[in-house]
């Protein structure tokens, strides 16, 4: 069976967020770039669904060159091949992404399951693989954490409120999955060297805009009082226990 | 008009966050100067006394057997359907899972932006809203530029003001042409996991990251959780190095809390993690860093080894419980 997995290159934020003098984007100069955790695991359920029936795992990034970084991130954890959709001046907006995608995917051999994050870790706009789905007249299953392979088709187990939904849907179909699908690997040494010297595909994008448009990123206001040590080490057992007494979680 | 998707729960009533997509929903459309009408998958049920009782009165009820599953394809597709028949100003629903895939393929089937996660929406010439990012750590400013307005709500919004009953409720029962040679996904199976005090729902929350060191050093997180009435969470560090299971992960890919305490231990508080627990009511930090931020962030901060500082409150918590 093959697999492609979508997947985005974001800023690896630390416990501050600096914005531009701009306001319009997160000042990345000092940042490291990675994928979202669901797309590792989706990068990781590829891999192992195209080990298990003898396919091919894809990975899919639309973007600048620079993110040529996170598909061979992709092919380190044993992705096969990889294309990027080559679109310099991206801004992200989620119409134009599922667009690009979506060209792409009319131009490339057929997938039998392409997955994506349910949504990515920076923007979160949380539809792109649905927009793709649509484009394509593909079922689409969203926020799946178990993927289970039968004939001709796949079933999707997803979290509800109480309780728990399997989903069955003829392939080829589009999934969006969740951190929590599977325990991604660690890449090799011998993974990443591989990964290094791997050809990338190159497409271009298909010209489409989007019609929601960024102004500004703000600081969400915060209103914290300053912090009280209670103590250090074991000594501050009674002072915690004090506090955990006021909020009533023990009994006095 | 305003057009409201709402959702019902297992008992029929409508959700918490239903409710507030319908106040939203009214406020602007107080604004505009125009109806709201409620949108509905299935039977009427209580659902029009309901809304009397909010103000709105009409609700459009989209019906089809192939609804039933609430796949996002079948469901996207009837609402694209309905909004193509009454060109609303807006359309409203609760951010996230199913109700937002369905928005997202409505959206998406008439080429029209959507924006998610939203908690303020400003009408106008230009529609405005803001939405939230990286799990709500950030927040964004953008303009819908469409006719039609797809827009998912985080709750927590303005809560909904008075409003005058509406004396009737006009129900219009929509049957959509769906496509029956289309491939779509069924739901095959609904099970009920045994209930009980989750992550999401405990008033508690004790939670160790890389801190922690190992999977059996939860040991004495599980104890203080038992003896507070709360259960265990964890940093991702912690599920990645497999010491705890996905599903105690508290933060942007994990879930997202409120407890009454969050016991934050040997956890650093990058903006990932803090996302998760953020909304707690109140934060006590165990940590050898004084500098750490969720030690900044808290409101009670231990400067300790997790494996000093913890064992000493369990003891102090059974000695004084022994002693009185
Ligand atoms: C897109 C994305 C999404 C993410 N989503 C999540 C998420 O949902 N949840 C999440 O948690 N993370 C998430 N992360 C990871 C996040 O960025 C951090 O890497 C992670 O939260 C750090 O976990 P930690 O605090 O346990 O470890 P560290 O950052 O390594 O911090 C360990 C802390 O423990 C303290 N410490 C060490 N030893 C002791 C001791 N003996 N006693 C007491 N204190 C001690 C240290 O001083 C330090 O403050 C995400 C990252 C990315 C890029
Ligand atoms: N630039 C991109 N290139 C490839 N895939 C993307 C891109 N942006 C988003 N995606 C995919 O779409 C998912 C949802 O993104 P979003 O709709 O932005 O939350 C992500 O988890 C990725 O799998």
């Amino acid at each position: 069976m093959d697999v492609l997995v979508c997947v985005k290159r974001v800023p690896a934020v630390g416990a501050e967020i600096l914005l531009t003098a701009d306001g319009t984007a997160v000042d990345t100069r000092h940042l490291g770039f990675t994928i979202g955790p669901h797309e590792e695991c989706a990068v990781e359920e590829a891999v192992r669904i195209a080990e298990r029936t003898g396919g091919a795992a894809g990975v899919l990034t639309v973007g600048a060159p620079e993110t040529e970084e996170q598909l061979r991130y992709a092919m380190s954890m044993g992705a096969d091949h990889a294309v990027r959709v080559d679109a310099p001046g991206a801004d992200g907006d989620p119409q134009a992404t599922a667009a690009a995608i979506t060209g792409a995917l009319r131009d490339l051999p057929p997938y039998d399951l392409v997955l994506f994050g349910a949504a990515s870790a920076d923007a979160g706009h949380a539809q792109v693989g649905v927009r793709v789905a649509c484009a394509l007249r593909r079922p689409v299953v969203g926020g799946v954490k178990g993927i289970e392979l039968d004939d001709g088709c796949v079933r999707l187990r997803r979290e509800v409120g109480d309780g728990v939904e399997v989903h069955e849907a003829p392939l080829p179909a589009v999934v969006t999955v969740l951190e929590g699908l599977n325990l991604p690997r660690y890449p090799t040494i011998k993974g990443r060297l591989r990964a290094k010297k791997a050809p990338i595909r190159v497409l271009p994008a298909a010209p489409a805009a989007g019609d929601l448009r960024l102004r500004r990123l703000r600081h969400r206001p915060e209103a914290r009082a300053a912090t009280i040590v209670l103590g250090r080490g074991a000594d501050a057992a009674p002072a915690v226990v004090d506090v955990l007494t006021d909020l009533g979680m023990v009994r006095r | 008009m305003m057009l409201a998707m709402v959702e019902r729960d297992g008992d029929g009533a409508l959700t918490a966050e239903s409710a507030e997509v319908l106040a939203t929903a009214r406020g602007l459309a107080e604004q505009c100067g125009v109806p709201v009408g409620a949108v509905a998958v299935g039977d009427a049920g209580d659902l029009p006394d309901d809304l009397a009782k909010r103000g709105i009165a009409t609700l459009h009820l989209l019906q089809h057997e192939l609804l039933a599953d609430g796949e996002p394809a079948s469901v996207g597709e009837a609402l694209a359907g309905l909004v193509t028949a009454l060109r609303p100003a807006a359309v409203l629903a609760a951010d996230g899972g199913r109700c937002t895939d369905a928005m997202a393929w409505a959206a998406a089937a008439l080429d029209a932006p959507l924006a998610t996660a939203c908690t303020e929406i400003r009408p106008g010439d230009e529609w405005e809203v803001t939405r939230e990012r990286s799990g709500g750590i950030l927040l964004e400013d953008a303009v819908l530029a469409a006719p039609v307005r797809f827009c998912t709500l985080r709750p927590g919004g303005p809560s909904p003001s008075e409003t005058a009953a509406a004396a009737e409720v006009t129900v219009h029962v929509v049957v959509p042409e769906l496509g029956t040679s289309v491939p779509r996904a069924r739901l095959v199976e609904r099970t009920r996991r045994s209930s009980g005090m989750t992550l999401a729902s405990a008033p508690v929350v004790v939670a160790g990251g890389r801190g922690v060191g190992s999977a059996e050093g939860y040991g004495v997180l599980e104890e203080l959780a038992g003896l507070v009435g709360g259960v265990v969470g964890c940093s991702r560090v912690a599920t990645n190095n497999g010491w705890r299971p996905h599903a105690d992960q508290v933060g942007l890919t994990g879930t997202r809390i409120s407890p009454d305490l969050y016991v934050a231990c040997g956890i650093s508080g990058a903006t990932q993690h803090w996302v998760g627990c953020m909304n707690a009511r109140a934060i006590l930090a165990v940590n050898t860093d004084p500098e750490a931020p969720m030690v900044s962030r808290a409101t009670w901060a231990v400067i300790g080894d997790v494996h000093a500082v913890l064992p000493a409150v369990v003891a102090e918590i059974r000695r004084r419980s022994e002693g009185g």
